[in-house]
């Protein structure tokens, strides 16, 4: 294998199993056999570093209030100022857990364990208003992000987060609700077509009871749970919510889901189903152990083919840390980065509904094209925004309260904003070998191969910073 | 798109210019009645749930004074529409309109097992999906997919803001989202924007990197399109000063310059009003109704009201009972507005909502909203709905 070769499978690793690299570890990794690489990814990805933004205590405190105001009908003037006071201090703190995972993504330096937390805040999609316990599920994905699926499966199904978007907490004896059953076999494990209605009804039992109490800890309530037997895939027992997950991953068509989701996250949106059968067997045979079902897939000759390698549109995260990675930008008003998630398409802790972002050409349209095309611009040279996207339908109570009758909604006169970001041009330039020319940073920072037009384009580029402005403003930097 | 799926889009292309594919023709050469009986949809959002029983108020009902102790209507503010239901008091630049016979109410629209988040309500009323169905596209998007006649051009449909909504969004076609036709036209008039798309046959191909050279292409086309069709025009109208006024300003300035559009998209947001109702919702339903009852005449004096169908809709309504802080709280189904100078069934098309028969205190809907959606879909966009919202549904006789 040349040693060019070898850079550019490095290369492709670290686009598409993290968010990029940096000429000199580039330059240090390629010197290794590949196979080491991926030891040394899956290495320095050991090292777990959770979210703690939201203080434990601080929010106990707020869902005990909140609990008490809730259960009361007619409330004072002093409870209702209290209640609004909770809702405006969580809608901030839940903006400071969106930028404070985007900056961790950003910073890490352990990229593997964050790209598949990425993975897993897609795939586990969930929204809550209570920043608590959505930093509570992010660290669930994260922890659990290399280790056992099952751990996961059984940490996210027993999480605040989820039994509250899911309804479980409403899933009682007598009367269930089969919003999370359904939702566990339908988008989390099995996949549509594997399961019957009534094997959910019959899940859906099983996890009467999950719940959680008043300050936000799991709980199995023993008197709300039906304890009777239950059919669920032919078995018949007493089964309870464990013994569900267990039987559905028993069956290979939960290692085949994940592997197929795994494989268009890292690999290519057209599935190849040979590729996805030696995924989903490994996985199984493996009992769901994710690190060795990524190890897998990085090892495979298949995952550094040409029909691989810089042909998947970048989701708007991946495009927004990998750039501000790349060129070590600050940004002095973070907020601005929601902003973009959001008028991209891929606000963090937003997901659409619980099937996550479609991803793939969905995230492309002719406005987030354009964007997408002009934001290196707007923050590698501090330029001017003149978008402000769409509200977010969960804002909308707060967007009802903050007008006055005098305001004028949707109003088209607003006060120029400015991205204030801050790239690190003299740390960028100073990882770049001495005497690199514009054309070959050019064949560094694309992912795809370069074509007579784009040689041309840079051929008679001088400087480095301009040219790098430039290439990623490019269609071809969209692509991983 | 493919490449045979291509192909297949091509074949519908009319005898005398067999091996022009339609794409390459330019519009001026197309045959007029291509562009005859050409309609025009307006699809209006209200985002946030807005409460439809304090919009189109149902005084002759006691119920409703009694579970709306302090924020009903009052019988004598009310616009009487009927002995039953009347309109909100801000609403009255609307009355004109009614009286015209331009605008059709209809009652207790939704669909069943209703969601009450906002977002997945939106969802699903943007996908026209079931309440257990997660699609990520939008109706209107896979009507652009549908292959219709007048489809083949990404300005099919305009959705006025800056991000185009899942609504918009088919699988191999989009609409396209845009508040600035000038600012779209300088953009993709750029120096680098245009470098970009210079020899860029090699991209062309079935591929991500060829979609996205596709997608450069339609917009710069299409913003090269709008820009010079749309300049020239001048309204002589005049609209109030808000934004969704000049979203709607925009959306007659397109339509009255002869855009070969289709569809049209506009929202205006912030109707959760859970609490202290009364001011705010009134003051949005003003807007709402000012900027309307201005885009109508000014589509009338244009002689365009009668090619065109505005459609009013929110995602969900709100409780039959007030709450404890002067606001309401999520409910289920609400009234959907039509307007336009064609309308079949003109005025209050159904029965005022059944404030004594409810569903654990919300309403029952009557019409599903895809029975809307594919009554608009068969009778006003030419294409069988089931093709669309993936199965049949009925359709009425608003127009």
């Amino acid at each position: 294998m040349s040693a060019k070769d070898n850079f550019l499978k490095v290369k492709h690793l670290y686009n598409r199993a993290g968010f990029g690299v940096s000429y000199t570890d580039l330059q240090k990794l390629s010197k290794k056999n590949l196979d080491k690489v991926v030891d040394n990814l899956l290495k320095d990805s050991q090292k777990n570093d959770p979210i703690n933004l939201v203080n434990d205590y601080e929010s106990k405190r707020q869902l005990l209030v909140q609990a008490g105001l809730y259960s009361k009908k007619d409330l004072s003037d002093e409870e209702k100022k209290m209640r609004q006071q909770i809702v405006r201090e969580q809608n901030e703190v839940s903006r400071d857990l969106n930028i404070a995972f985007i900056t961790k993504m950003i910073n890490t330096d352990a990229p593997l364990r964050e790209k598949m937390t990425l993975f897993w805040h897609g795939h586990f999609a969930c929204r809550s208003n209570n920043p608590f316990f959505a930093q509570q599920l992010n660290n669930i994905q994260r922890t659990n992000a290399l280790g056992s699926f099952k751990a996961l499966l059984v940490e996210v199904s027993k999480s605040p987060a989820m039994l509250q978007y899911l309804n479980n907490q409403q899933n009682r004896k007598g009367k269930p609700n089969e919003n999370f059953a359904r939702e566990l076999m339908e988008l989390f494990t099995l996949g549509r077509g594997n399961y019957t209605e009534q094997d959910i009804k019959e899940s859906a039992r099983s996890f009467t009871g999950w719940m959680y109490d008043k300050d936000g800890s799991f709980i199995f309530r023993q008197n709300l749970h039906d304890a009777g037997t239950k059919t669920f895939f032919g078995k018949i027992g007493n089964f309870e919510g464990e013994n569900i997950i267990d039987i559905i991953l028993e069956k290979p068509e939960t290692s085949q889901f994940i592997a197929r989701k795994v494989y268009k996250f890292f690999v290519n949106d057209n599935p190849n189903e040979t590729h996805i059968k030696e995924l989903a067997t490994h996985f199984y045979n493996s009992k769901y152990d994710i690190a060795s079902m990524m190890k897998k897939m990085f090892t495979s000759d298949w995952f550094y083919s040409p029909e691989n390698v810089g042909t998947k549109i970048k989701s708007p995260t991946e495009f927004l840390v990998g750039l501000s990675r790349e060129f070590y930008v600050t940004y002095n008003k973070p907020q601005v980065l929601i902003q973009l998630q959001s008028s991209l398409g891929q606000y963090l802790f937003n997901p659409p509904n619980v099937a996550g972002w479609p991803g793939g050409q969905s995230w492309i349209d002719s406005s987030s094209l354009m964007l997408r095309m002009r934001i290196p611009s707007l923050v590698l040279n501090d330029g001017e925004i003149d978008f402000s996207g769409k509200a977010d339908p969960e804002d909308e109570a707060v967007i009802a309260l903050s007008r006055t009758a005098t305001t004028n909604a949707n109003a088209n006169t607003k006060p120029k904003s400015y991205v204030n970001a801050n790239a690190d041009w003299p740390k960028f330039l100073d990882t770049l070998p001495k005497g690199l020319t514009p054309l070959a940073l050019t064949e560094f920072l694309l992912q795809p191969k370069l074509n007579a037009k784009i040689t041309s384009m840079v051929s008679d580029n001088k400087g480095l910073r301009s040219t790098a402005v430039e290439i990623t403003s490019m269609p071809e930097y969209q692509l991983c | 798109m493919n490449r045979r799926n291509f192909l297949r889009n091509t074949g519908f292309v009319a005898a005398g210019s067999l091996f022009v594919p339609a794409f390459m023709k330019p519009l001026e050469a197309m045959a007029l009645d291509e562009l005859s009986l050409y309609k025009n949809l307006v699809v209006v959002q209200l985002s946030g749930g807005n409460d439809g029983l304090n919009t189109v108020i149902p005084f002759g009902n006691d119920i409703y004074y009694q579970k709306r102790k302090s924020i009903a209507i009052k019988p004598e503010e009310v616009i009487k529409l009927n002995d039953m239901q009347g309109l909100n008091p801000n609403m009255a630049a609307l009355q004109e309109i009614y009286d015209q016979g331009w605008m059709t109410i209809i009652n207790d629209v939704g669909y069943p097992n209703p969601d009450r988040s906002h977002f997945r309500s939106m969802d699903i009323w943007q996908t026209g999906s079931d309440s257990n169905q997660f699609l990520s596209t939008g109706w209107i998007g896979r009507y652009l997919d549908s292959n219709c006649q007048t489809c083949k051009f990404p300005y099919t449909a305009i959705e006025v803001d800056d991000s185009l909504s899942l609504a918009m969004k088919g699988q191999t076609k989009k609409g396209i989202a845009l508040k600035d036709p000038a600012a779209l036209f300088r953009n993709t008039n750029d120096p680098f924007f245009k470098a970009m798309l210079q020899n860029d046959k090699e991209h062309l191909d079935e591929d991500n990197l060829g979609y996205l050279y596709k997608t450069m292409i339609e917009t710069s086309s299409s913003a090269n399109y709008i820009q010079n069709t749309s300049k020239i025009y001048q309204s002589k109208s005049t609209y109030p000063t808000s934004g969704f006024a000049n979203q709607l300003k925009t959306v007659s300035k397109f339509i009255s310059s002869g855009l070969k559009t289709r569809v049209y998209y506009v929202s205006l947001s912030g109707f959760d009003t859970h609490v202290n109702q009364i001011g705010q919702q009134g003051n949005l339903l003003k807007q709402y109704s000012e900027g309307m009852a201005a885009f109508l005449k000014d589509l009338k004096s244009n002689n365009k009201l009668e090619d065109t169908l505005v459609v009013t809709f929110s995602e969900f309504g709100r409780r039959v009972e007030q709450n404890a802080s002067n606001g309401t709280d999520h409910g289920t189904a609400n009234n959907m507005f039509v307007f336009g100078g064609k309308l079949k069934k003109q005025g209050i098309f159904n029965a005022a909502p059944n404030l004594s028969d409810l569903d654990t205190g919300d309403l029952k809907y009557q019409l599903d909203f895809r029975q809307v959606y594919g009554t608009i879909l068969d009778k006003w966009l030419d294409v069988n709905n089931a093709d669309i919202l993936n199965k049949k549904f009925n359709t009425l006789d608003f127009i």
